[in-house]
């Protein structure tokens, strides 16, 4: 017994002093002056990409450090208003209230276009249904169509999915495809939507699922669901997502996602967004399955 | 009986100043709850905020789905966690070979310390897809699915505290018992089991207040659709409980406005569900008490 806690004392101090090495050795890596810290939070859509990003940064600046966190574009913006984020992430378009908000906590919201992201509608692979138009997305989840017979599929009963209310997908969604873009219309989800909190969940329950239908961005989609071809408010044309009908305007749940700053950025941050808007950065937003922005000069 | 010892005195202080903090704690929450969630009443309509919609970015308040939701999850834990966490009390306390408790007993505590994101986990992977082939159900997204878990969650609880208030019944009831001629199920039922009567209701509102209290397996597994529960086939659909509405809303809102009140106001529903819960308990085994002394005098 006593051998042991004599082994045991002597891993200890081996791992400490392994750690003391280790850690002397990284402080003479870097380069000599502080490191700068930025914080970055936000949209759960965002969160892969902007780590991805962050990554790639620190490795080409070893004198940043960014921390990436997810929550959701409330969430996000939410930080930003009490000025605890430097970056604030979202998939939609901050709203009036927040920047009235943000203006009486003396913060100025400054909004950049980062990339693109195309909302894709998923079932599961077994589910026949290859197809549906916007409104026939609005009827599914609005409770009008309760069945996948309805829509030339099984007689399966349909098991709506979406994201969280504190999700910009979900308002997205709610205001681009079930309201489809009528600001007038006060339509909203049927109650018996399954509101599930991450982006993963949605994907786990449809590729197990065949009555589920859902939606997420699609940075997320796995080769475990299906994507439906989708059909725009006043066409006939089915697309499936993709960059390219992006990028051409065919692909009709198509959006902008965004970062805000308080105020003109300036120093790190301002580098940081100029390197987001690089070749090199919006190729990793290509990689992750996102539509990088079109560089306005060509 | 005055402590002359200046140390002794200091002690003395330090124990009742612990003992005094914790009711200086929850006055401080209550003060805290009641102060953000009772703007609520004033700026949501009563109609509104027991109305049966619960849709907050659009200024549907009802909070009466969330509210029967966390009913309806914590009922079903309970009659999977009550049965199962009793007899498994009785069964290590009084049939149980010396042996099989040692070992039984401590693997049931490692159970109660299971953080409970793995078994929504655990939940999502395993017993959802199951629930949905075996039962023939749209989803396993449901709040039968929330109850199993949360019934693992409690039962730990109920067999820990349970079996300890059978282990304090004397010795000498079973022995006078089994003098008697009462047989060994006899005595476990008639005689320990309303001798710990006590111990085993607090165990079962412990494990009630578990249950009604957990948020992360809750959010994870029960689909979290406000739907309104209106007949027993409510829980095998998706439902939505007050924590986990309270979890996923809170990081969003901005604070001091119509939702986040109402988020607090939710919160002093469940502050009130507990203390009724806890004074339900005390109450029960109190009058127990005074009974079982009145038989015994």
């Amino acid at each position: 017994m006593r051998f042991f806690h004599v082994i045991c004392i002597c891993a200890l101090l081996a791992s400490l002093s392994a750690c003391a090495v280790s850690g002397a050795s990284a402080g003479a890596q870097v380069s000599p002056q502080p490191q700068t810290y930025l914080e970055n939070k936000g949209s759960d859509t965002i969160v892969n990409l902007a780590l991805a990003w962050a990554e790639k940064y620190q490795e080409l600046h070893p004198e940043v450090r960014i921390s990436v966190t997810g929550g959701g574009s409330g969430t996000g913006i939410t930080a930003l208003i009490n000025n605890t984020v430097d970056i604030a992430n979202a998939s939609r378009k901050i709203k009036a209230e927040e920047i009235e908000e943000a203006r009486k906590k003396g913060i100025e919201p400054v909004e950049f276009t980062i990339a693109r992201d195309a909302i894709a509608v998923i079932v599961h692979p077994g589910n026949p249904v290859e197809r549906l138009t916007l409104q026939q997305i609005s009827a599914i989840y609005t409770g009008e169509i309760n069945n996948w017979s309805e829509l030339g599929g099984e007689d399966r009963p349909i098991v709506r999915l979406s994201r969280e209310t504190n999700s910009g997908t979900h308002v997205y969604f709610l205001e681009e495809v079930i309201r489809l873009g009528d600001k007038a219309d006060k339509t909203i989800f049927s109650a018996d939507t399954l509101l599930l909190p991450s982006s993963e969940g949605i994907i786990a329950e449809v590729s197990s699922n065949p009555n589920a239908i859902g939606y997420d961005g699609l940075g997320y989609i796995t080769s475990h669901v299906k994507m439906l071809a989708v059909a725009g408010k006043n066409s006939q044309e089915y697309t499936l997502p993709s960059i390219e009908s992006v990028n051409a305007g065919t692909y009709p749940i198509s959006r902008d996602l965004y970062m805000y700053t308080n105020g003109q950025p300036k120093g790190i941050i301002q580098e940081y967004l100029d390197w987001i808007h690089s070749s090199e950065a919006q190729e990793i937003v290509r990689e992750l399955g996102f539509v990088p922005i079109l560089e306005t000069s060509d | 009986m005055e402590s002359k010892h200046p140390l002794e005195f200091l002690i003395t202080w330090f124990i009742r100043l612990t003992g005094y903090s914790s009711i200086f704690f929850v006055v401080l929450i209550l003060f805290f709850l009641v102060s953000e969630g009772l703007p609520a009443l004033s700026e949501v309509s009563l109609d509104t905020l027991f109305s049966t919609r619960w849709y907050p970015i659009e200024s549907y308040y009802g909070i009466l789905p969330l509210i029967l939701g966390s009913l309806v999850v914590t009922i079903g834990a309970m009659l999977i966690a009550v049965p199962f966490g009793i007899g498994t009390a009785v069964y290590l306390s009084e049939v149980a070979r010396p042996m099989v408790r040692e070992i039984l007993k401590p693997l049931v505590e490692i159970l109660a310390g299971l953080p409970s994101v793995m078994l929504g986990f655990l939940g999502i992977q395993v017993v959802s897809p199951f629930l949905r082939e075996f039962l023939d159900l749209p989803t396993g997204l449901t709040a039968f699915a929330g109850s199993l878990l949360l019934g693992g969650i409690a039962i730990p609880t109920i067999v820990s505290i349970a079996e300890d208030a059978m282990n304090n019944v004397p010795q000498s009831y079973r022995q006078g018992a089994l003098a008697l001629g009462a047989t060994r199920w006899q005595t476990m039922w008639g005689v320990t089991f309303p001798a710990a009567r006590s111990g085993i209701i607090t165990a079962i509102m412990l494990g009630l207040g578990r249950a009604i209290g957990e948020t992360m397996t809750v959010m994870m597994v029960t689909g979290n659709a406000p739907i309104m529960p209106n007949s027993i086939r409510a829980l095998f659909m998706p439902i939505r409980t007050m924590t986990a509405t309270i979890a996923s809303e809170m990081g969003e809102v901005a604070a001091g406005s119509i939702h986040y009140h109402v988020l607090f106001f939710i919160g002093i529903v469940l502050f009130l569900l507990a203390l009724i819960v806890n004074i339900t308990a005390s109450w029960v085994s109190m009058r127990k008490q005074t009974h079982k002394e009145r038989v015994l005098s």
